[in-house]
């Protein structure tokens, strides 16, 4: 029975962490569909967002109360979400911004320069969020203010589920939503989707594609600085440097479900976070970042297109 | 023109004829930029407070101490070309520094061939004296705290079985473990099972849930406050309601901000406590607040220490002579600085008392004092 618990324990800590994996991956993977290009950037992006929620929770501190609730009562359950879901909706649209910004500054004047220059150009502007945020900010490591009391839930007898792990998974599932009916049911959604089908097609039916670009861009950039914020409440620590490995995992979990692909990247996020915690309960700490980069040589060299992907074959 | 130029030049000649016969130079490498530039700033800000106080009280021999600072960046490499530059170009008398043992053991060799005494405050690594007769340090040594935490687990917090969390990519934390495990289980008690963790992980509840099913009586983390933090933050909320305990890498304040009242209750192994209350503790942390408007740190107490150690070595040698310098610092037996009494042993490594810090109500205490 101690043995089922742990199990299922650690499964939860593999689907909370997968979950932000989740979010960031989405990032690249829709990037990639409506432009074929991997944007190094992105994991940066994930740490402007937890930088954004820094910085913007002192200015509500007082108004919602911050770090003075020790934990959720019926009472009180619904003031605290709307004053870390106010942070969470600021952080998402300052980065959005930011993710807009960087395409139409660094991105879209080399559109129709060889793919290299653009994905060079991504790694320079990933090394450029980092070392201006450790200069503005310092390269040390700040602690997050509380936005929600951090506690195990009640009545699950022994698993231990923390309210900041619920908060990540339920928001991860609230955001995977709204984004399919985004991408599925809304005009800007159809238009991405046509982009990534056939971008000359797209522009010939008189879509406007930079609006499109801009769009995805800002999508891919919210969904990051949410993962930012969720993972800074459940561990407070925030470094310019935190969003180097998450980013690159991401990457890892895009292509595991075949980048491109949606659902996949979720997917591949989860697959991602569940494999490395399994890594290290079971006794290999040292492979826990190995083994996202194991999971990628074994994808590409037994099948490319990922889990979800399908072959694309390229027009002569 | 040229008589401008001509009279610039007569000026410089005069500046260094006036700064030889009126200066000691003094030569200090730190990462003062860069990833652990937290480090070198406090110790350099404590050569600075030592130096200007010896100044202000006349000097030594009739000179001034002049400090030439130079920075590592926090670069491999860096150090090396840094003290290289202080001995040839400035002709520095004698260095201090590096903050960090793998920078002082890259620079270290080059004070030893060029027979300049070097002393370093902060780098705890055996290798570094070993590498010749010119090189101290005035920090006590890994050996040291992992043996003496051992001994307080085991006979203060009365601790049988323990529990133990390493960071893989330190060798600090390796050796720690090293040496506490040693101690620990040659007094009669056990270590249950170990984990460990990389530098720069947030996320420690795969390692923390078996720490839950085996119950210790305390969890031994050898690591840097940034991580530490977070471990024993998720730790408390889980469920872990026993002491942890660690060394000189949890001494931040950030420690505290990060961690909150989780690290209640928990203790480690230090060098200094600006909480002490000995005379000479309480007009230092008072100077240095003056300065800097901030509480001194662990780097800014052992460069302090490792400033005023290396004038009174001057002092004693009667000359601002390299090899007579490094003669008379080797002589300090019983130096009283504010890290504790310093006395060097025939490897140049100081004999120290450490202290056992435990932070209580958000701040940290000392629990007990150790002899050396």
């Amino acid at each position: 029975m101690d043995k089922l618990i742990e199990v299922l324990q650690q499964l939860v800590n593999g689907v909370s962490l997968g979950s932000i994996y989740a979010l960031i991956a989405l990032g690249y993977t829709m990037v990639y569909g409506v432009l074929r290009f991997i944007n190094f950037a992105h994991g940066d992006i994930y740490m402007l967002g937890a930088y954004s929620g820094f910085l913007l929770a002192p200015l509500f501190a007082q108004t919602f109360k911050f770090g003075e609730f020790d934990t959720f009562t019926p009472e009180n359950t619904l003031f605290i979400l709307c004053g870390a879901g106010l942070v969470m909706v600021l952080s998402m649209a300052i980065c959005a911004g930011i993710g807009v910004l960087i395409e139409r500054i660094a991105y879209r004047p080399l559109r129709e320069r060889p793919r290299l220059n653009v994905l060079i150009t991504a790694i320079g502007v990933s090394l450029f969020l980092q070392n201006m945020t450790q200069y503005r900010l310092g390269a040390d490591p700040k602690a997050f203010p509380q936005l929600i009391p951090v506690h195990v839930v009640e009545g699950l007898g022994n698993l231990t589920i923390l309210t900041s792990q619920l908060a990540i998974i339920i928001a991860t599932v609230i955001l995977l939503i709204i984004l399919r009916f985004v991408v599925m049911r809304t005009k800007l959604g159809l238009a991405m989707r046509a982009l990534s089908l056939n971008p000359t097609a797209c522009s010939i039916m008189g879509v406007n594609n930079d609006i499109v670009i801009s769009f995805t861009f800002a999508l891919g950039s919210a969904l990051a600085a949410a993962a930012g914020i969720l993972v800074s409440m459940d561990s407070p620590s925030i470094n310019p440097l935190m969003g180097n490995l998450p980013g690159i995992k991401a990457f890892v979990a895009a292509v595991l479900g075949g980048i491109g692909n949606i659902p996949g990247a979720a997917l591949g996020g989860l697959i991602i976070g569940i494999l490395e915690t399994f890594v290290v309960a079971i006794g290999f700490p040292q492979w826990r970042d190995g083994i996202a980069f194991a999971v990628l040589i074994v994808i590409l060299l037994f099948k490319p297109t990922g889990i979800l992907g399908r072959v694309e074959r390229e027009k002569v | 023109m040229p008589v401008r130029l001509l009279s610039g030049s007569i000026f410089f000649l005069q500046l260094t004829v006036a700064l030889a016969t009126s200066s000691i130079k003094v030569g200090e490498v730190d990462p003062l930029s860069g990833g652990v530039s937290q480090f070198g700033i406090g110790c350099h800000q404590g050569y600075v407070l030592a130096f200007e106080q010896i100044n202000a009280a006349g000097g030594i021999l009739g000179q001034k101490i002049e400090l030439v600072t130079e920075d590592d960046q926090s670069k491999p490499g860096q150090s090396a070309t840094a003290v290289r530059k202080l001995i040839t170009q400035d002709k520095v008398v004698a260095i201090l520094g590096d903050a960090t043992s793998s920078a002082t053991l890259e620079s270290a060799p080059i004070a030893q061939s060029d027979k300049i005494p070097m002393i370093t405050p902060t780098a705890t690594n055996p290798r570094i004296t070993d590498v010749g007769d010119f090189i101290f340090r005035v920090c006590f040594l890994d050996e040291f705290q992992g043996r003496v935490l051992a001994r307080f687990a085991r006979e203060k917090l009365k601790a049988q079985k323990i529990f133990t969390l390493t960071d893989v990519k330190q060798d600090y934390s390796v050796d720690l473990l090293k040496f506490f495990k040693d101690e620990f289980t040659s007094l009669g008690g056990s270590i249950i099972g170990e984990q460990s963790y990389s530098t720069g992980d947030t996320d420690f509840r795969a390692q923390l849930t078996p720490i839950r099913v085996a119950r210790p009586d305390a969890v031994y983390v050898p690591g840097y406050y940034q991580e530490v933090a977070l471990i024993i933050k998720q730790g408390r909320q889980i469920g872990l309601r026993m002491p942890f305990i660690g060394c000189d890498g949890w001494a931040n304040q950030a420690l505290i901000a990060i961690g909150g009242k989780a690290i209640d209750g928990c203790f480690f192994t230090n060098h200094f406590s600006p909480d002490d209350q000995t005379p000479v503790v309480k007009s230092f942390v008072t100077n240095y607040q003056q300065k800097y408007g901030a509480m001194p740190d662990t780097f800014s107490a052992l460069g302090y220490d490792a400033a005023r150690v290396l004038a009174e070595g001057i002092r004693r040698a009667g000359s601002s002579n390299s090899q007579a310098v490094r003669d008379a610092v080797s002589q300090t037996a019983g130096f009283q600085g504010v890290t504790g009494q310093i006395s060097f042993d025939a490897k140049r490594n100081a004999s120290k008392p450490g202290l056992i810090v435990t932070v209580k109500d958000g701040r940290f205490e000392v629990a007990e004092k150790i002899p050396p």
